[in-house]
């Protein structure tokens, strides 16, 4: 094999700290390297061209790049191979920067290492063989999980560029968090009349097929052939049946049930339908506080409903559907800030948070657009807004900005004005951070034209007297300390994430961060795709996101998933496992290693041995370096190979 | 942690004077309770707050040569009925598990401390090692009828990484064992506000205030009397209380006690042994109105 090097300067990145052409110099001394340079930047077009010259001109039959990450460029020399007709695997990159010019300022030891690291990658690249990738159907039909508003923007693009989309949602109706919003920033509209049409779009969309109540089971397959089973739980009502007249709820005499739309402010049926505007409207019996499912009396829903669609045995059902791609939007969660021992822990009713406030100020809330105070129902004349619970503040191990509640607490009093005039609100805050579109405006305009009085500085503790409530702090501007007396305290809490969201991720076989939140493919240029080939992030599951960020990003998700299914058939990647079925003992210990289910037992000539399903194997290599037999090979990553890394290194 | 309930016991410079009530009703309850009290021998003053604001390894060398002796008891926990000892001897053996500081204090001592001795409240006994339910049945008068708000101070639980009992913004053992003996206790949202502390002597404003703020926040939610656990505490709300009254033109008359005194009264012990006539506010009439609503 007719080796070439190539050793990248990346600008100063790598040449500053590399001398990239003594690199190159060494090069042309390694076993089968015949043509060695050192070039400005290997990724650029002249670069490639460079290659490609190169290629052609000394017969190369292999190539190594040492230049950046291959998560960054593998890929985009492989292309270039391709260019000059050579096969995209006889190509080995050796990441020089990342592992060498980044981490160490020794220009001789750099230098050094990364000869070394060439020499590495010829040695293995000696070894290598043309891999062919092999093509498979699409079903060009794409899963939604989650129906906030993301989830919504998802499956309706996707389903208007003509796909089959299923929408999986986990409550009865969906709307996510925005369907509780009472107003949206910067603009101050109804949050409900912007959101509102869309979910009618979802219902009436030909080609969405909702699941609501419903809740992800399992995932199997691969990219472009997904098989996901839901489970649709028990509402106890026949949704094809229930035409959502609401005579049911009407009538039921079971009072206190908890009423999670309106964030438990009030109370509702045990049969009900969480808010006018539902999609799908249809009712749903809450088995904790139905007197016929818990004591066997009552059953008035099933008298009154016209259409009969009450069944008190309905029970948890799993479906199964298949989809080539699947897009996560599963949002988020809020903060519960009854850890706050120093805001009274959830002890003062007055104490309430922020979407609790937005259920208060909306019109379709439990009163009815009247702000009043849980306690005695008394319109508050001094509200005391206060930031960043949950939110920035390590000790309760929220470290990260949660982004939107500087702009929500700045609607709020806004809000706050309107509904009560003769009001006064009072923000304690850390800093603004409100860097979108007309948001710095929308937050000065809070300040400036509604009078919310902005205090600088963290709360110490709330407390009650008389009344009121006493909340303490600090003025950090005035270096002072300040005491506001409240009528209600509205707690701006921040984002997290959802709860059984890392249940899902594995079941999706995606990465997340340490709280919780997807982790996209690359946090600049791949930022709705995941590790896992067709799964797309939408909207807070990723992190805290507002609204337009969240609709953005389901749109972007659908348009990935989209140009995905532009192609009726898909490459697979070849670097996978294989077995050799001759060394294969039939042990069994491959099939219980991986963890991506690709390895199945099969019968070989009446005995016991190991198959790869090509399909699904990741290409991670537990296997091979489970099999005592040294019977499972990852192509492209064989035994052979990395013992001719390991030879090059260890020379003498 | 022994089943017998024997500790080795650290009353402390303030238990032997200003709150001498507090000592006394301390040892009279653990001996009705069958809690062994073993009074270090030679203990010395734990350096209180002067102390530490001038030298820590000074500080803690004193809270050092206690534990030291002990350790030479034999016994592995000292307790202490006054927070702010307590915090001492907490912070020493906390900041002494590193070695280097161990070793300065530790050249400072002729007895060298080694760090095998646990440090507790008798609160945090009474709640934790003892229990609510032994306690409540111990009690032959239970404070029926009696309102409260139980006060807990500013170093008793915090801070709770050294302290390592009971939350620290809302501690709950007083409540829990007053509750348990029958008495009313109110939700006392200042529960841990500080009292101004020992700055009585230099910035007596600053005790008028913060106290002054205690006494309205619990007649506020109409407490008959405030519960204490901590004797500066006690002495800034009780002996100070007729100047933080002319201080802020206010009227308060609030017998303020010791849990312990309260605990003693439950159990039946004669208040002589529970010093209730140290108190400066009368008690009389609250203590007369215990059990009053049953009678009549």
């Amino acid at each position: 094999m007719k080796i070439g090097v190539f050793v990248c300067h990346c600008g100063s990145n790598i040449e500053g700290t590399v001398d990239t052409a003594a690199v190159a110099a060494a090069s042309r001394e390694f076993p089968g390297v015949v043509f060695a340079t050192d070039t400005m930047y290997a990724c650029s077009e002249p670069g490639q061209d460079g290659i490609i010259e190169a290629i052609k001109e000394h017969k190369l039959d292999g190539v190594v790049v040492a230049s950046c990450t291959p998560r960054m460029h593998e890929p985009t020399f492989r292309r270039t191979l391709e260019r000059a007709g050579l096969n995209r695997y006889l190509f080995e990159m050796a990441n020089i920067r990342e592992h060498v010019s980044w981490i160490g300022k020794d220009r001789e030891a750099n230098t050094n290492k990364s000869a070394d690291l060439v020499r590495m990658a010829a040695a293995k690249l000696l070894k290598n063989r043309p891999l062919f990738s092999k093509q498979f159907p699409v079903n060009k039909s794409v899963m939604v999980i989650g129906g906030g508003v993301a989830g919504i923007q998802a499956a309706l693009d996707c389903a208007n560029g003509g796909l089959k989309v299923v929408l999986v949602e986990k409550d009865t109706t969906i709307g996510g968090k925005m369907a509780k919003l009472d107003k949206t920033f910067p603009t101050v509209d109804c949050s409900s009349c912007v959101l509102g049409p869309l979910m009618v779009d979802v219902a009436q969309h030909p080609n969405i097929k909702l699941h609501a109540y419903s809740e992800i089971e399992e995932v199997n397959g691969y990219v472009g052939n997904f098989e996901v089973s839901i489970k649709k739980k028990a509402s106890y009502v026949d949704w094809d049946s229930c035409t959502g007249c609401g005579l049911c709820v009407e009538k039921c005499p079971s009072r206190k049930a908890t009423d999670f739309f309106n964030e438990k402010l009030a109370t509702t049926k045990a049969i009900n339908i969480p808010f006018p505007q539902a999609i799908p409207k249809k009712a749903k019996i809450d088995a904790n506080f139905c007197m016929k499912l818990q004591k066997d009396k009552c059953g008035v829903c099933a008298k009154v409903c016209p259409s009969e669609s009450i069944d008190f045995s309905q029970k948890d059902e799993i479906i199964t559907e298949s989809v080539g791609a699947i897009v996560a939007a599963t949002g988020f969660d809020l903060f519960d800030w009854t850890v706050y021992g120093e805001y009274g822990g959830g002890k003062y009713p007055d104490v309430i948070t922020s979407l609790q406030y937005e259920r208060m100020l909306s019109a379709s809330g439990p009163s009815e657009g009247h702000i009043k105070r849980p306690s005695d129902g008394k319109e508050p004349k001094n509200v005391v807004f206060i930031q960043c619970v949950g939110s920035r503040d390590k000790s309760v191990d929220r470290p990260y900005c949660s982004g939107f509640c500087c702009m929500y607490t700045a609607k709020q009093t806004i809000l706050t004005k309107d509904h009560i005039p003769d009001s006064q609100s009072h923000v304690f805050y850390m800093d603004i951070r409100s860097p979108g579109k007309l948001y710095d405006e929308f937050t000065r305009r809070a300040m400036e034209e509604y009078g919310a009085n902005y205090i600088r500085g963290r709360v110490s503790m709330i407390y009650p007297q008389g009344d009121k409530l006493v909340v303490r702090g600090a003025d950090t501007l005035m270096g002072a300390q300040v005491e506001v007396d409240a009528d209600l305290v509205v707690l701006a809490v921040g984002a997290e994430a959802a709860a059984g969201a890392t249940d899902l991720a594995k079941k999706l076989r995606i990465s997340y961060d340490n709280y919780g939140f997807y982790m996209e493919g690359h946090p600049k240029l791949k930022p709705v795709e995941t590790n896992t080939a067709g799964v797309y992030l939408a909207g807070a599951c990723q992190g805290p996101k507002d609204i337009p960020a969240s609709v953005a990003q389901g749109g972007a998700a659908a348009s990935k998933v989209l140009g995905l299914f532009s192609q009726d058939m898909l490459a697979s990647d070849p670097q996978v496992s294989v077995v050799e079925i001759k060394r294969c003992i039939g042990c069994g210990k491959c099939i219980e290693t991986c963890p991506f289910g690709a390895i199945k037992e099969i019968d070989f000539r009446g005995m016991k041995k190991a198959d790869v399903i090509e399909t699904i194997c990741q290409g991670c290599g537990i296997c091979t370096s489970t099999c005592p037999q040294g019977a499972v090979q990852l192509q492209h990553f064989t035994d052979n190979q990395i013992l001719a890394e390991v030879n090059a290194i260890c020379r003498f | 942690m022994s089943d017998s309930l024997n500790y080795a016991y650290y009353p402390g410079c303030s238990g032997t004077g200003t709150s001498i009530e507090y000592d006394m009703s301390t040892r009279a309850i653990c001996a009705k309770l069958g809690i062994t009290l073993n009074e270090v021998p030679d203990w010395s003053c734990c350096g209180s707050t002067p102390a530490h604001t001038v030298d820590h390894t000074l500080s803690s060398a004193l809270s050092a040569r206690n534990l030291a002796l002990v350790e030479k008891m034999n016994l592995d926990t000292a307790v202490t009925p006054c927070p702010s000892c307590l915090t001492n001897l907490k912070t020493a053996t906390h900041r002494m598990s590193k070695d280097e500081f161990r070793d300065d204090v530790n050249k400072l001592l002729d007895t060298p401390y080694n760090g095998g001795v646990d440090t507790k409240s008798v609160l945090q006994i009474l709640v934790e090692d003892m229990g609510l339910d032994a306690l409540k049945a111990k009690a032959v008068k239970p404070l029926k009828g009696l309102k409260v708000a139980a006060y807990y101070g500013c170093i008793m639980n915090r801070p709770p990484e050294v302290m390592n009992f009971d939350d620290p913004e809302h501690p709950m053992a007083m409540d829990n064992i007053l509750t348990a003996l029958g008495a009313t206790v109110l939700p006392f949202p200042l529960k841990v506000e500080c009292c101004g502390a020992s700055f009585g002597i230099p910035r007596k404003d600053i005790v008028m205030s913060l106290s002054g703020k205690l006494l309205d926040a619990a007649e506020d939610i109409g407490a008959e009397a405030l519960v204490t656990a901590c004797p500066l505490c006690q002495m800034n709300l009780d002996l100070r209380q007729d100047q933080i009254n002319s201080a802020n033109g206010a009227k308060h008359n609030i017998p303020v006690f010791y849990y312990t005194q309260l605990i003693g009264l439950a159990l039946g012990i004669d208040e002589k042994e529970l010093g209730i006539d140290k108190l400066c506010v009368s008690p009389r009439t609250v203590i007369n109105g215990i059990g009053a609503e049953d009678a009549s």
